[in-house]
């Protein structure tokens, strides 16, 4: 029996997860994907933000600011990247000023320090592509920017390097309460018991709540597509642009990414298919135009991929953290800043907990850090060299548009949370994220995962179940065709 | 840390000519660093014949033409070391090379020669709307995975853009057992060459769609099917005109990028229209002692012309290694408005027979095409059509163009 089942994989799910595994908890967390960082988490903005929108006296606004207050640590211990860049509110009139003067007095409220409202004359200073229209902007120095997804695999890598157990393509089915904790069962009949539940499902957590009868809420998406340039087009900002926010979220934004790339995004659409994640024409022809309102130079022809995400939106206007039954605790609605706060929103949890007369204790042997991944290509010559020197396949060029060697995917593939698809090593190494999307590399790093799975090439998937990527094999013979 | 007189970046059949050609030049310590296991480029993966009908008078396959080149090589005292990535040039010639048995190393160049070939444009770079499922493949990947690997991508499929590559897939996936239901061409004339919508299409009676583009990607995992629109002259879909055609493979062939990371990581500047370095006559960049050929220059529609274009390069690059480089003023060269772009363009010497390859950026019929020097006309050629897909060119032979001229011109004009 475990002590905490986490529903759902994304940075929310991971944080509490790596939390309670320190606290000294059987942890488990329950994945309906085939990787972790699936859902919300894989296609956001990818900004910790600083935390002068989210209404004072919200949970939003306390846990923005903890969390954005924490990130760096949490970062440094996870060995991923973060980078305090900075950000941007533009205004384009006397009346976006006035707007950003009440932005700014909210984010006092909220504890954020380093708020000023900077001229043009200022902002060209610091951004010398910014585009002809903007007039002032509300300037927050902690704003910063980390890869959601990599963070996420580092929290949830972590957790079960210190023993937590993740279970993939695990689909919560039904939910029973029982003298001692729940049942959980899996779309496939496997069962978990725990002690506690925790519903960080995301999109899915209006639903999971109703399967143990403690709905209150909803839950709808909202789509946010994205345009994503090469690195060549990272170094027109370096600050995180935004507009003045709407009712419907902070507006399209432009910044650059940890790993140097250009972001555009995001749209903002409601929708009510929670698995529609299709971009549309119109919404990359809109990001587009707002981002050329904002930045002079962005070269769209620089565009390497588009895509979109879905927020999980929640009909409070807040975050939704409770314990509505003895044992079950509800996270749920948590859009934007939910990667923001995810470590502050992990640690409310486990007060939360405790306060409901939970014993969490301290795992002694708990094992915080964790090697980084990415550190390869950062090394001197000499110490690649030592590492080539002792492992070949260090010296095997497998992404050359990102540079990624063969070393690096096989440790991709061999460390915790294990990748079983192409999308998964993508995501973990950067192999097949470059200009030529995978082009060149992929056909190989299908071998790679077709030799280290133990699987034929043709059960080889892109991402998750039924994505094959080859249908057989070349002169095969096809009955009744 | 290692010193050799030329290093060609590239075993290709560019980099593997211009090997030949300097060492022939006189250059004896030549290094040729290919990231591959083996020689040949992406020749490897052609099976297809029709390669060598200029160069060697016969019809090849690409692996048969990629052997007689590296035959010539093999024969040569040069070094070869295949499995090795250059991750850095510098403008001082100095490479930084990686590979499994030398780890990362220095070497220290009196001449490079850049012949990375290219890359196919991906997805990603055309915004195609729509899911992101499996099943999508630029088609030089495709030919990768059925002629060197055995596996198929797909069983019905469609084509996004009709160049050679995406031609040359629809008939191989046809023989493979596969269905291919269109190949859709944005633009109103097709990018590959004529004889491939021949033999590739025609005699397959595989559909092609000109000025039709997929407007919307459907499927979740894997994908399940195209939406296909008609476009208007400004290349924007015609609402209304849309059609759904279900399929289980989209393969893209919409346009080949010269892979010049190397060479913009030194600085070196690139031509907007062959997204290739600047070069004169002899190949070489506006940075002395780089020269560069093939496709990673401008993009060829022949092997043929990119082993030319080697041997051009490696000579050009003996030449300066053995100081015997003769140079005069720059002398620009360009075209008017039907010429999208030139190669070289810039001469650094009038001396000996010269070509001038050049690309228009529409169909055009009957046409003059002339070469002014500084308002005077060197040559003229009458043509009876020239396509965007077929690259052109026009020889200039010794003493045709005069002493201190300042600035070439091929002019394409409508008789």
């Amino acid at each position: 029996m475990f002590d905490v089942a986490i529903i759902g994989a994304g940075v929310v799910g991971g944080m509490i997860a790596r939390k309670l595994t320190a606290c000294d908890m059987k942890v488990c967390i329950l994945e309906k994907e085939s990787d972790v960082a699936e859902g919300a988490t894989k296609a956001n903005s990818a900004i910790i933000h600083a935390g002068f929108d989210a209404k004072a006296g919200t949970l939003k606004a306390l846990l923005n600011k903890r969390g954005s207050d924490m990130m760096q640590d949490v970062c440094k211990e996870l060995g991923v990247s973060y980078k305090r860049n900075g950000s941007m509110v533009l205004g384009f009139s006397n009346d976006d000023e006035k707007k950003l003067r009440e932005i700014m007095e909210n984010g006092e409220k909220n504890g954020i320090n380093g708020l000023e409202i900077i001229s043009r004359e200022r902002i060209v200073e610091l951004e010398p592509n910014i585009a002809d229209g903007v007039t002032c902007a509300l300037y927050a120095p902690t704003g910063a920017i980390v890869c959601p997804y990599e963070l996420t695999l580092a929290t949830i890598g972590n957790a079960m390097d210190n023993g937590a157990e993740l279970m993939l393509d695990f689909k919560v089915e039904r939910i029973e309460k029982t003298d001692v904790g729940f049942e959980i069962l899996s779309d496939e009949g496997t069962m978990v018991d725990a002690k506690i539940v925790v519903n960080a499902a995301g999109l899915y957590s209006d639903e999971i709540a109703d399967l143990a009868q403690c709905k209150s809420f909803s839950v709808h998406p909202r789509k946010g597509e994205y345009i994503l340039l090469d690195k060549e087009a990272g170094m027109t900002v370096s600050h995180t642009l935004f507009t003045v926010p709407t009712s419907m979220g902070k507006g399209i934004l432009v910044s650059p990414t940890v790993d140097g790339n250009l972001i555009l995004g995001p749209t903002a659409v409601d929708m009510t298919d929670k698995e529609n994640k299709d971009t549309e024409r119109d919404g990359l022809d809109r990001i587009i135009a707002e981002s050329a309102r904002m930045v002079k130079s962005a070269d769209i022809r620089q565009s390497i991929t588009s895509f979109c995400g879905l927020r999980a939106v929640g009909d409070t206007g807040d975050f939704i953290i409770d314990m509505p039954s003895k044992g079950f605790v509800n996270v749920a609605g948590i859009e934007s800043p939910g990667l923001s706060s995810a470590p502050a929103i992990a640690e409310y949890v486990a007060e939360l907990l405790e306060n409901n007369g939970f014993t969490l204790g301290v795992k002694v042997d708990f094992k915080g850090e964790r090697e980084p991944m990415k550190g390869f290509s950062e090394l001197s010559y000499e110490e690649k060299n030592e590492i080539i020197k002792k492992d070949p396949a260090y010296g095997r060029v497998v992404c050359r548009c990102e540079n990624i060697t063969e070393g690096e995917i096989l440790r991709a593939i061999r460390t915790n949370p294990k990748p079983r698809d192409l999308d998964g090593v993508k995501r973990r190494t950067r192999a097949q994220m470059g200009r030529c999307q995978g082009g060149f590399c992929s056909p190989y790093i299908t071998e790679l995962l077709s030799k280290e799975l133990g699987i034929p090439m043709e059960q080889v998937e892109k991402t998750g179940k039924d994505s094959y990527i080859l249908s057989g094999r070349t002169k095969e013979v096809v009955e009744n065709a | 840390m290692r010193n050799v007189d030329l290093v060609v970046i590239g075993g290709g059949p560019a980099g593997m000519c211009a090997a030949v050609s300097a060492y022939n030049a006189g250059i004896k310590s030549i290094l040729v660093l290919e990231r591959d296991a083996a020689l040949g480029g992406i020749l490897q993966q052609c099976i297809h014949n029709g390669f060598g009908l200029h160069r060697f008078k016969e019809e090849l396959t690409g692996p048969e033409y990629a052997h007689r080149c590296e035959k010539e090589l093999r024969e040569l005292p040069v070094e070869i070391q295949c499995g090795t990535m250059v991750t850095d040039i510098s403008r001082d010639k100095v490479v930084t090379a990686v590979s499994p048995e030398k780890g990362v190393e220095k070497i220290y160049a009196k001449a490079i020669i850049l012949a990375m070939g290219c890359r196919e444009r991906p997805r990603g770079a055309l915004n195609i709307p729509g899911s992101r499922p499996a099943g999508i493949f630029s088609a030089g990947t495709a030919q990768k995975y059925v002629n060197m690997m055995g596996y198929m991508p797909g069983k019905n499929v469609v084509i996004l853009g009709s160049g050679d590559i995406g031609l040359i897939m629809a008939r191989r996936m046809t023989l493979e057992g596969a269905k291919v239901h269109a190949v859709c061409e944005v633009m109103p004339y097709s990018g590959g060459l004529a004889r491939n919508i021949e033999q590739c299409l025609n005699d397959f009676e595989i559909p092609l769609y000109l000025s039709h583009t997929v407007t919307k990607i459907h499927g979740d995992k894997r994908i399940t099917g195209v939406t296909i629109s008609k476009v208007d002259e400004k290349m924007q879909p015609v609402k209304g005109n849309e059609f759904f055609i279900e399929c289980d493979t989209l393969l893209l062939s919409v346009g080949l990028i010269p892979e010049n990371e190397l060479s913009k990581g030194a600085g070196l500047s690139l031509d907007n229209a062959t997204r290739g370095c600047i070069v004169d006559q002899s190949r070489e960049t506006e940075a002395e002692g780089i020269f560069a050929c093939g496709n990673v220059l401008h993009v060829h529609d022949l092997a043929d012309y990119v082993s030319e274009e080697g041997e051009i390069a490696g000579k050009g690059a003996a030449e300066y290694i053995l100081g015997l480089q003769k140079k005069t003023e720059k002398i620009s060269v360009s075209g008017n408005e039907y010429v999208r772009y030139t190669v070289p363009q810039f001469l650094s010497s009038v001396e000996g027979n010269m070509k001038i390859y050049y690309r228009t950026g529409s169909v055009l019929s009957d046409v003059t095409i002339s070469v002014v020097a500084d308002g005077v006309v060197v040559s003229k050629q009458k043509k009876k059509k020239i396509v965007p897909g077929e690259m052109q060119f026009v020889l200039l032979k010794d003493g045709d163009i005069p002493e201190f001229t300042k600035e070439i011109k091929v002019c394409i004009d409508k008789n």
